[in-house]
C-alpha cells in the first residue's frame, strides 16, 4: 500500500480549523520560526479514513482472529470498556494539581483509589500505585523501591537474581535501576533449579524476580521456600504479575511471600494491547515498603475525600508525568467490577482449562518439554519438526495462512524452538479445536511437505521480509 | 477447597457495589459471555485432560499456599457497569473552562481519529511480531515515525515511548550510552514532572544530575556555561519552557557540542508549526509528549512520548523502530528493526527495558498529523499563538498584573498577580475557570506567579470571561 505521504496533494486539507476571533498576533523573531513547514501528509478527510481502514485490514487481531500470543494474555477485550473510558476524556489531570484541585476530581482519584484497593486485594499486597505505564515501567518502579528500601535500612545491595525462563524486561529494568544480574539456569523440571538458587545467594542480594506460574507455564510448588531463603538474606520478592491470569481467587502472591508485584492490566484486566500499547502496570508493595511509594500518592482522608499526598521525603519521586495511564485504568476497573469476584475466578480458571486442553490435544504431535498439568498457557518445542528442515517460525507463518495469529516463538529461551500457546479463557472449546486441527496438519505437513511451510504465508499481501536488509539499510522513515 | 471467606474490609467508597458474603461456588452457566464454554463442553474437555474437575487442574499449587480470602464485589451486567462508570464520572466536575497545561494541553481532536484507531483490527492487536499478518500497524508506525522525523528536523524516530517526561529521562539515558559519561545538566525551565521523572530513573545509577535554575523565565546562559566540562553527557532543555518561553537553541547547541556532549530538547509538538525544529537548532535529541495530538486528556493519561534524533545514534535508541524492506518478490514491507538493541534479546543489556509502548497513542497522532496536515499545523499554532497573545494583553491590562517575559512566548506565559496565586486559583475553579498553574509549588519565590495556557480551542468570549473574574478576584 501506498504511504500516507505518497498520497499527498500539496493543498489539500483533511480538517478544517475554527476561524480565529482574535487579532493576529505579531509576528515571532525570524530566528525563532522554522523555515519550512513540517511535510505532513496533505489529504482530504476520506483519503484519510480509506488510507488508515484499508491499512487496519491488513492486521490480524482478537476481533478478527484467534491470537493465542503466549505471556500477552489476548483475550477479547469487552466494549463496553471503551464505552467506559470515553466518560473521562474531558478531565485534564493539572486540575487535581492545583490549589484545592483535589475536590474537583473525587470521581478520577477515587476511582484510582479503589483500583488501587481491588488490585491489592487480588495480589495480597497492602498498597498499590497505579502511576507506572507499561509491566516493564512497573518492574523499573518495583526494583527503584527494593533499592529506596534497601538504602534506608543501610544494606550494601549489589545483585538481582532472575530465572534464566524469566521475560526480558525483568533483567533489563533490574540493570537499568542500577544492578548486575544473576541468572539461575531452570532445571530439567522447567523450574529454577533450587540447589543453584541457594548458591546464588548471598547478603548482597536485593531482589528475586520470579513470575509464578513462570514463562514454561508451570506454578512452581517451591515458591514457598524460595522466599524464605530470599529472606533470609533480606533480599525482597518481586512478582511479574505478566502471568497473572492464571491464578486469580486461587493464590495471592502476597501470600506466598511476595514483596513487590507489577500487574498488567493490558493482559489480565481485559485492557486492550493497543498494537503495542497503551499498557499499564500498578505496582503493589508489602507494609514495608509504602514509604517509597511514587508521588504524587492518592489517599483516602478521614471524611473519605480523596487527596493527593507530595510531602513524603521516603518517596522515589515520580515515575510518570501525572497518574498513570488513566484510561487504561478506567477500562481495567470497569472489567474488574463487572465480572466481579466470581466472575475473575472463573477467568483464571477457563484459562488454565483451555490452556491444557491445547496441550493434551497436541502433546501426540508436538515434543512437550514439561509434560505436567501446566496454568494458563503451555510451551512445545518443534524440535521433532527440526528434524524434517521446519522450524517453529515456518509453523508459525503456515498458521498465518490459515488465519491464526502465531503462538509466541522463540521463547521462553530454555526450550529450543519453543512455541508458546497461551489460549486465555474468552475462546471457546470451537476455537480451540479448529487451532488444534491446523496444528495438526501443519505437523503433519512438516514431514510430508516441508517446503509448503518454508513457502508459507502465501496468502498475505506481502511474503517473509527480509530483515537483514531492515537492519542494514536502517531506513526507518520515508525520505521522499 | 476451601471455603472463602466473608469480606472483612471496606475499601474506598464502593457503595454500590455490594460485596458478596457467600462462600464461593461458581456455576459456569451463569456467566458464558466472556467465558464460553459450556457445562457440556468443560465435561467433556476434562475428560481429554484426564481431569475429574477444574479444581483439578490447580493441584500444583500447594493447598497451604491457597488464597484464603478474595474481597471484591459480586460481578454485574455491562449496563450497571456503564452506569456506575457515569456516575464515578459525575464526581469530577464537567464542564471546566482550562487556562492550564503544565503537559497537557486541551485541543481540538478530528472525529476521524477517534473512529479510525477505534478499528478494532488496530487496537485489539499487539506488538507486530508477526510482520506478514501486522503490516497495519506496522506501516501505520513507519508513517508515524516519518511525521516526527518530520516535526522534528531529525533523522530518526522509534515506535514511541510512554509519555513526555520518561521520554525526557530515556533521552538522558541515551546520551549516557552514547558518550559514556556521567553527568547530566538540567534547565530548571523544564517541566517540574520531568525533572522529577528524570532523577527518578537515574537515582540508583552513578549519575550527578546538575539542575540551573532559571533566571526570569529563560535559562541561566551564563550559569550552564559554568559547569559544561568533559563530563557532561547532556544538557536538556525544553522549548517552549515551563514558564511559556521560546528560546532560540542554536547558540548553545554549539557550546553543548564544544565539551563532547550531546543537546537534547523536550518540545510541544505543536508549536512545531511555527517554531524553529529541533534539527534545525542543532539539538540532538529530540523528545516530547504527544498528548496534544490527537489525545483526550484523559486525567494524564494514556499519551505517547516521541523521541527522534541524529542517525549515528540509531543504535542506542530505547524502543521499538520500524523499518522499511522487501520481500522475496521485492514487494515492500515494514518490520521490527535493529531488535537487537532490546531486552527481550539482549536482556540486562538492552538500550531500554521498555516493552509495550503507546502505539494506538502513537497512531492517533499519526491520524492527527495526517488530517491536519502541512498547512493546518501551521495555522493551528498560530490560532494558538493569536488566542495567547490576545489573553496576554486583556490580562496584562487588569491593574496589578504584570508579565513575565518580554521575550517572546507561544500558547503558554506566566503573570505575576500582586497577591499569591494559589489562592486567587483556588477561588477561581469554584466559579468553573481553571486559570492558570500557579508557581509557588515548583519555584522558590514565585508564590504570586502563574502560567495561563490557551489553547485553539477556547474562544474569545472566554478568554474575555477569565479576564473579568480574575479582575473581580484580586480586587476581592
Amino acid at each position: 500500500m501506498r504511504l500516507i505521504y505518497e498520497q499527498s496533494i500539496p493543498g489539500r486539507r483533511g480538517v478544517k480549523l475554527p476561524a480565529s476571533d482574535v487579532p493576529a498576533s505579531a509576528p515571532l523573531p525570524e530566528n525563532l520560526l522554522r523555515k519550512e513547514p513540517a511535510a505532513l501528509a496533505e489529504v482530504s478527510e476520506l483519503d484519510l479514513v480509506r488510507h488508515f481502514t484499508n491499512l487496519s485490514r491488513r492486521n490480524f487481531s482478537v476481533d478478527t482472529n484467534f491470537y493465542p500470543l503466549g505471556s500477552c494474555t489476548m483475550k477479547y477485550n469487552a466494549k463496553v470498556l471503551e464505552n467506559a473510558a470515553s466518560l473521562f476524556a474531558p478531565f485534564h489531570p493539572m486540575t487535581a494539581l492545583l490549589p484545592d484541585g483535589e475536590g474537583f476530581c473525587q470521581g478520577t482519584l477515587g476511582m484510582l483509589y479503589d483500583l488501587g484497593q481491588m488490585l491489592a486485594d487480588i495480589t495480597g499486597m497492602d498498597e498499590v500505585t497505579t502511576q507506572p505505564l507499561a509491566g516493564a515501567h512497573g518492574e523499573m518502579t518495583g526494583i527503584l523501591l527494593i533499592s529506596a528500601y534497601h538504602r534506608a535500612k543501610g544494606n550494601k545491595k549489589k545483585y538481582v537474581v532472575v530465572p534464566d525462563s524469566s521475560h526480558g524486561t525483568n533483567p533489563a529494568s533490574a540493570a537499568i535501576a542500577g544492578y548486575e544480574i544473576i541468572t539461575v539456569p531452570s532445571a530439567p523440571y522447567g523450574d529454577m533449579d533450587l540447589e543453584l538458587f541457594k548458591k546464588a545467594m548471598t547478603d548482597e542480594v536485593a531482589a528475586v524476580m520470579m513470575t509464578c506460574p513462570n514463562t514454561v507455564g508451570l506454578f512452581n510448588p517451591h515458591i514457598k521456600e524460595i522466599a524464605d531463603i530470599a529472606h533470609s538474606h533480606d533480599a525482597l520478592m518481586y512478582y511479574d504479575g505478566a502471568n497473572l491470569n492464571a491464578i486469580m481467587g486461587k493464590v495471592k502472591p502476597g501470600d506466598v511471600g511476595f514483596d513487590v508485584i507489577h500487574v498488567n492490566l493490558h493482559k489480565t484486566f481485559g485492557t486492550p494491547h493497543g498494537g503495542g500499547g497503551p499498557g499499564s502496570g500498578p505496582v503493589g508493595v508489602k507494609k514495608a515498603l509504602i514509604p517509597f511509594l511514587p508521588q504524587p500518592r492518592i489517599v483516602m482522608d478521614d471524611g473519605g475525600q480523596f487527596r493527593l499526598e507530595t510531602a513524603n521525603p521516603g518517596s522515589i519521586g515520580r515515575t510518570a508525568g501525572f497518574f498513570g495511564n488513566f484510561g487504561v485504568m478506567v477500562k481495567a476497573y470497569a472489567y474488574i467490577i463487572m465480572l466481579g469476584r466470581e466472575g475473575l475466578i472463573q477467568a483464571s480458571e477457563q484459562a488454565v482449562l483451555n490452556a491444557n486442553y491445547i496441550k493434551e490435544r497436541l502433546k501426540p504431535y508436538y515434543e512437550l518439554p514439561y509434560d505436567t498439568t501446566c496454568m494458563h498457557e503451555c510451551v512445545f518445542s518443534a524440535s521433532r519438526q527440526l528434524a524434517h528442515g521446519v522450524h517453529a517460525i515456518d509453523i508459525a507463518k503456515y498458521l498465518i495462512d490459515r488465519g491464526y495469529h502465531p503462538p509466541t516463538v522463540y521463547f521462553p529461551l530454555i526450550v529450543k524452538e519453543a512455541i508458546m500457546i497461551e489460549p486465555t479463557e474468552t475462546e471457546s472449546k470451537a476455537t480451540l479445536d479448529a487451532f488444534v486441527e491446523v496444528m495438526i496438519e501443519a505437523a503433519k505437513a512438516a514431514e510430508s511437505d516441508p517446503q509448503a511451510l518454508h513457502d508459507a504465508p502465501l496468502t498475505m499481501p506481502i511474503g517473509r521480509l527480509d530483515e537483514t536488509k531492515a537492519a542494514r539499510e536502517q531506513n526507518v522513515c520515508c525520505l521522499g | 477447597m476451601a471455603p472463602f471467606l466473608p469480606c472483612t474490609h471496606k475499601a474506598g467508597r464502593r457503595k454500590t457495589c455490594p460485596y458478596t458474603e457467600n462462600p464461593l461456588e461458581i456455576t459456569y452457566m451463569n456467566d458464558s459471555h466472556y467465558c464460553p464454554n459450556t457445562p457440556a463442553e468443560i465435561r467433556e474437555m476434562l475428560a481429554t485432560i484426564g481431569a475429574s474437575s477444574v479444581e483439578d487442574l490447580f493441584a500444583p499449587i500447594p493447598a497451604e499456599l491457597r488464597a484464603k480470602t478474595f474481597n471484591l464485589p459480586a460481578g454485574m451486567s455491562e449496563f450497571e457497569t456503564f452506569a456506575r462508570m457515569q456516575s464515578i464520572a459525575a464526581e469530577n466536575s464537567n464542564g471546566m473552562v482550562n487556562f492550564i497545561g503544565g503537559g497537557f494541553y486541551d485541543h481540538v481532536i478530528p472525529a476521524a481519529v477517534d473512529h479510525l484507531s477505534g478499528r478494532a483490527e488496530f487496537y485489539t492487536a499487539y506488538t507486530p511480531y508477526q510482520p506478514e499478518c501486522s503490516q497495519g500497524t506496522l506501516q501505520a508506525l513507519f508513517e508515524y515515525q516519518t511525521a516526527i522525523c518530520r516535526l522534528t528536523g531529525l533523522d530518526v524516530s522509534n515506535a514511541s515511548l510512554y509519555d513526555g517526561a520518561t521520554a525526557c529521562a530515556e533521552a538522558a539515558m541515551m546520551a549516557l550510552r552514547v558518550t559514556g559519561r556521567t553527568r547530566i545538566v538540567v534547565d530548571g525551565c523544564v517541566s517540574p514532572f520531568s525533572r522529577q521523572v528524570l532523577k527518578t530513573y537515574l537515582f540508583n545509577l552513578n549519575v550527578e544530575v546538575v539542575e540551573i535554575a532559571p533566571l526570569d523565565g529563560l535559562l541561566n546562559r551564563a550559569e550552564l556555561a559554568g559547569v559544561l566540562d568533559d563530563s557532561v553527557a547532556a544538557v536538556l532543555v525544553q522549548n517552549p519552557n515551563f514558564f511559556g518561553s521560546v528560546e532560540e537553541f542554536s547558540p548553545l547547541a554549539e557550546q553543548v557540542h564544544a565539551v563532547g556532549a550531546l543537546l537534547v530538547a523536550s518540545v510541544y509538538p505543536i508549536s512545531l508549526g511555527l517554531l524553529k525544529s529541533p534539527g534545525e537548532m542543532g539539538v540532538d535529541i529530540a523528545v516530547g509528549d504527544g498528548q496534544s495530538l490527537g489525545n483526550p486528556l484523559s486525567f494524564g493519561g494514556p499519551s505517547f512520548g516521541f523521541i527522534a534524533a541524529r542517525k549515528a545514534y540509531i543504535r542506542n535508541m530505547p524502543g521499538r523502530i520500524i523499518g522499511e524492506t522487501v520481500d522475496k518478490q521485492g514487494r515492500r514491507g515494514y518490520v521490527l528493526t535493529l531488535q537487537a538493541r532490546e531486552q527481550h534479546i539482549k536482556r540486562h543489556k538492552a538500550t531500554s527495558n521498555i516493552c509495550s509502548n503507546q502505539g494506538l497513542c502513537a497512531l492517533r497522532g499519526l491520524i492527527f498529523l495526517s488530517a491536519v496536515g502541512r498547512e493546518g499545523l501551521v495555522e493551528m499554532a498560530r490560532l494558538n499563538r493569536d488566542k495567547a497573545e490576545y489573553a496576554k494583553s486583556r490580562l496584562a491590562g487588569i491593574p496589578g498584573v504584570k508579565v513575565l517575559q518580554s521575550s517572546p512566548t507561544f500558547n503558554e506565559f506566566t503573570i505575576f498577580l500582586p497577591k499569591p496565586a494559589a489562592a486567587v486559583v483556588a477561588g477561581l475553579l469554584k466559579e468553573g475557570v481553571a486559570a492558570g498553574v500557579p508557581l509557588g509549588e515548583y519555584y522558590e519565590d514565585s508564590a504570586n506567579a502563574m502560567v495561563v495556557t490557551v489553547t485553539e480551542k477556547r474562544t474569545r468570549k472566554e478568554i474575555d470571561q477569565l479576564v473579568k473574574v480574575l479582575e473581580v478576584a484580586l480586587c476581592a
